[in-house]
């Protein structure tokens, strides 16, 4: 009985921080739930960072220029470095790295579904660093302020980082929209596949969405999926217009009233089918993590051997 | 002072929501008692909230003199700035 006041007194102290804008940092008193919820959340979305890294990869090789392959693996790269800085800020509330990977592996942990879509020509290296980068990041920068120090302190370096993948995205895009015909075809063609998967990266509609309420109160998430996806066409319509590409939405009509954009309806049954595993790419992108890993051990299992060798040598040797 | 005291670093998170910064060093006996020196000589006026203590011999620190070759390659990659890349007139929210 007495721990159970003191739980509801310690849920509420915490409540009362988090509405007071005080960010929770790692050694704190949280909520189970709250951990748990950050732990799926933080997780998804270092999930995301690195299997994100495979439609992209897969044009380095094939890249139109040295210039744009250089960009294409400094873009890949960052990713990378996302991945580690949001596993870290994850590893902080008390999970290893090999739970991680693991819960990607089982399929337990998810990740951003637009990764499952496979990248069939170079224009598709432009529709991904514009949209799914520029998504990403009207959902970044608002987890700047997210209630979890680690987190939000990762956000704000990797939002940094951002700022070029959108813009070599649209320069891509720009560049294509600029020459021939068929360039201009691969260009539409490209943003034509990469639209609608990227308005469902903001999730379910608000009324829908299954954690939304409970991350809102604990200021895990700041804005709602709605508000979000709403700036992000706002922003990529007129974007797309200054180029000469049609978004691919015969409903999209700005709302004078709304001072928005209005859109047509998604296709959630699409999502449905991708979250739940059944997309183009699914099983490659995780077979491809999973091989990855394997042919990995060796060289983890090296590094431990060399350093129990090294520390084996007594210190007057050394 | 005796010869065992060690040299600890000193990192204080000024207020919740931000890293921890370097603010100085002491010396102590072990990091527990470097910690309540950390107290007494850096947040007299309330400058910070949580203190981390570090043994400065367990920090590996790169050179400044080695700068040139461990940077240098970091630095013909004008493409990772987005300042690089020109947009058309009336974008600007990119
Ligand atoms: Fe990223
Ligand atoms: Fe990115």
């Amino acid at each position: 009985m007495k721990d159970n006041m003191s739980l509801v007194g310690n849920e509420e102290k915490f409540q009362s921080k988090v509405d007071a804008e005080e960010k929770v940092e790692p050694k704190d008193w949280m909520p189970e739930k709250y951990r748990q919820n950050l732990i799926r959340q933080i997780s998804q979305h270092a999930h995301s960072e690195v299997i994100g890294e495979q439609p992209e990869g897969n044009w380095i090789s094939r890249a139109p220029t040295l210039e744009r392959k250089a960009i294409l693996m400094a873009k890949v790269q960052d990713e990378a470095g996302h991945g580690l800085y949001l596993y870290a800020a994850a590893e902080t509330l008390g999970i290893t790295r090999d739970e991680l990977i693991d819960r990607l592996h089982t399929g337990a942990s998810k990740y951003a579904s637009i990764f499952n879509y496979p990248s069939l020509t170079w224009a598709d290296i432009g529709a991904i660093g514009w949209l799914v980068d520029s998504a990403a990041i009207v959902n970044q920068v608002s987890l700047q302020n997210t209630s979890y120090g680690p987190y939000a302190r990762a956000m704000v370096k990797i939002c940094k980082e951002e700022s070029f993948h959108q813009r070599q995205g649209y320069n891509i895009m720009m560049t294509l929209m600029q020459g021939a015909e068929l360039q201009r075809d691969m260009a539409q063609d490209a943003l034509n596949r990469w639209w609608w998967p990227s308005l469902m990266m903001f999730g379910p509609h608000d009324a829908e969405s299954a954690h939304s309420a409970q991350s809102m109160k604990w200021k895990i998430k700041r804005r709602s999926n709605d508000e979000l996806r709403q700036q992000f066409v706002d922003q990529a319509v007129q974007q797309a217009q200054a180029i000469g590409l049609v978004v691919p939405d015969p409903d999209l009509v700005w709302n004078e009233q709304r001072g928005h954009y209005d859109f047509g309806a998604i296709d959630w049954e699409e999502f449905q089918r991708v979250v739940s595993g059944n997309g183009p790419c699914n099983r490659q992108r995780l077979a491809h993590h999973v091989s990855a890993h394997q042919e990995g051990a060796w060289v983890r299992e090296a590094m431990a051997a060399y350093e129990a060798k090294r520390r084996a040598v007594p210190a007057e040797v050394a | 002072m005796s010869d065992q005291l060690q040299l600890y670093e000193v990192f204080i998170r000024s207020s919740r929501g931000l890293d921890h910064k370097h603010v100085g060093s002491l010396h102590a006996d072990d990091a527990h008692q470097a910690l309540e020196y950390a107290r007494d000589v850096y947040t007299r006026r309330g400058e910070g909230i949580s203190i981390w203590v570090v043994a400065s011999r367990d920090i590996t620190a790169s050179q400044e003199s080695d700068c040139d070759s461990f940077y240098d390659p970091l630095d013909d990659k004008p493409y990772r700035h987005a300042a690089m890349y020109e947009l058309p007139e009336g974008i600007d929210s990119l």
